[in-house]
């Protein structure tokens, strides 16, 4: 458990001091600086809300932006919904797993990138649409763009 | 084409994400005005009477929901749903990105209609940014004096809170989106009891969408009567509907209702792209039944279309053009409800699953004549069988597509690959 744990956990329990509300948003703050939720880390969530460990395991798998296994520096998410399918998203996903040299649900083994499907991102504007650390990307024209562009966590 | 915008004024008022330009352009003026001139109820009846319904979906009649508050002294709450994630729907994206301060003056206003001292805006985990513009913007609300304690010098005092979601379109239906709320899996609540009457922590809450709440600074600055002199008596007022697919200007447009699918096609969208015909329309969001060309002159309201057999729904308008072959529009559409099921219900978890193997199938050209009854007879044992809408959602689409393209589906079987050539890539782990 780091240090400031304890205060994040406070902070995020004097704001939403209802039921387990402070969960959801400590369970965010420490994957932005952890980059995923291990095993370890949640039985210390678990520990700093006063929750069993099974109960914040049940929770953080039901959410998809909860990595529980590490993932690469950038996280790829190309949008699959239809009217991204429309806009050539398939194209999009395929290109990327060959300059990647991985599947979709795969980290490169440098430890850049992990590239995710995602379902629709309500962004259909910019459709075919990516977002690279939650930041929207679009529309995409090819799928070098994506992992050129230099982009902030 | 003129446009005159009420709900989308971020698109000629450039920063209006900023106070200062949100405020010179009239911004918290209804605020002032409603907790001057107003008494909760007298607004609650104002809402009532401008026939403003919801446009999360469902369409029902905001002022009446509000009227289901029961006047027992239990504190209330006022969710924002934003956890906008229907398939074709992106406009609650831009409301919250592009100007933050209409929802939460509307946000403000209905919180003091509804006599709530809390609020909340649930955003989907995906948007980051909106989130981020929502929490600056409240923090500006609450260095002018619209946010905290004595609102304007009144008696009226409000908290308002941004949460983050972290990825569950099914927390895009009120109880499972409660349910997140409080920290927990997003399981859809039984109802009753609605919200209304044990929502939040167990007490009185309203949960309403981005873009109902967004109306409601306007309603208060322009009048009831404004609101219902467009669209129909029973579809008043105006509506944000987001356009994708082949059209020349992919993006959202806001229309009186009644406004006609044509005229938001042709003209607001700028028509097909050269070369591209229609082939046919989602009208309300991916959970609902397609139209065809032929009923592209139906008045996109409430009524009409459901005469025409589809919904209004969330206003995300997805055009399908001639060359989208229709198996694999349902298959794309299939595996999404597969992906967000919540897995509560058996028909939802274990149907969408058969749906979406069958569906797959029939693409790659392995399917069989008996698969197309397969998928009708798994939709007929999803459809009302289910705790919540989503397994209905699953095979709205789906259901509308074998009914008007079975032909197409047939020569996926008969000539054992896609007839209209859809590439399929492998995308499965290897």
């Amino acid at each position: 458990m780091k240090p400031e744990w304890k205060e994040w956990a406070h902070e995020a329990k004097t704001e939403f001091p209802g039921a387990n509300s402070a969960l959801l948003p400590l369970l965010h703050r420490i994957q932005q600086s952890e980059g995923w939720l291990s095993p370890e880390t949640l039985a210390d969530v678990a520990d700093l809300l006063g929750l069993s460990v099974q109960y914040v395991e049940s929770v953080a798998t039901f959410y998809s932006l909860y990595f529980k296994q590490p993932v690469g520096k950038k996280v790829v998410h190309v949008c699959v919904g239809l009217s991204c399918m429309l806009a050539g998203s398939d194209e999009l996903m395929h290109n990327l797993e060959q300059r990647l040299k991985i599947s979709q649900g795969q980290t490169t083994p440098d430890g850049a990138y992990t590239l995710l499907e995602a379902e629709c991102l309500a962004a259909c504007d910019l459709a075919p649409v990516a977002q690279v650390n939650l930041r929207f990307r679009g529309p995409i024209q090819d799928a070098g763009e994506l992992l050129t562009e230099e982009v902030s966590s | 084409m003129n446009q005159t915008y009420y709900l989308l004024r971020n698109r000629e008022i450039p920063d209006i994400d900023q106070m200062a330009v949100y405020r010179a352009h009239g911004g918290y003026e209804a605020l002032a005005e409603a907790l001057k001139q107003y008494q909760p109820e007298a607004l609650v009846d104002l809402v009532k009477r401008s026939g403003l319904r919801g446009r999360g979906g469902a369409g029902f009649p905001t002022g009446v929901k509000w009227g289901f508050l029961p006047k027992d002294g239990r504190p209330r709450y006022l969710v924002v749903n934003s956890d906008e994630a229907e398939p074709g729907t992106f406009k609650d994206r831009e409301l919250i990105e592009k100007n933050p301060h209409q929802l939460i003056e509307g946000m403000i206003i209905s919180s003091y209609a509804i006599g709530a001292t809390e609020a909340y805006v649930y955003c989907r985990g995906e948007f980051l940014y909106g989130s981020e513009q929502l929490k600056r913007a409240v923090k500006e609300a609450y260095e002018a004096g619209f946010l905290g304690s004595n609102i304007l010098g009144s008696n009226f005092s409000l908290n308002l809170f941004v949460y983050r979601g972290a990825g569950a379109y099914i927390c895009g239906e009120e109880s499972a989106l409660l349910e997140s709320l409080e920290g927990r899996r997003g399981n859809p609540r039984l109802k009753p009891p609605f919200p209304a009457v044990a929502g939040l922590y167990g007490m009185p809450t309203i949960v309403n969408n981005v873009e109902t709440i967004a109306n409601v600074p306007q309603i208060v600055t322009h009048g009831a009567e404004w609101y219902t002199s467009m669209g129909t008596e029973k579809s008043p007022g105006l509506k944000i509907m987001s356009v994708s697919g082949k059209v020349n200007r992919p993006g959202n447009y806001e229309i009186p209702l009644a406004t006609p699918l044509r005229t938001l096609i042709d003209e607001y969208a700028g028509g097909m792209q050269e070369g591209r015909t229609i082939k046919c329309i989602i009208p309300g969001g991916s959970s609902v039944p397609l139209l065809m060309p032929d009923q592209l002159d139906t008045p996109l309201d409430y009524e009409s279309i459901l005469q025409a057999g589809s919904m209004l729904g969330s206003g995300g308008c997805i055009v399908l053009d001639d060359t989208v072959c229709i198996v694999k529009a349902s298959a794309r559409l299939v595996k999404f409800y597969r992906e967000e099921s919540c897995g509560k219900c058996t028909p939802c978890r274990e149907g969408t699953y058969w749906n979406a193997d069958v569906l797959e199938r029939i693409e790659a050209g392995e399917g069989s004549e008996r698969d197309i009854d397969l998928l009708m007879d798994i939709a007929d044992n999803i459809n009302g069988k289910c705790f919540c809408p989503l397994g209905d959602a699953s095979i709205g689409f789906l259901v509308s597509a074998i009914k008007h393209f079975r032909d197409e589906f047939e020569a996926h079987v008969r000539e054992h690959r896609c007839p209209l050539g859809a590439k399929v890539y492998d995308t499965v782990n290897n």
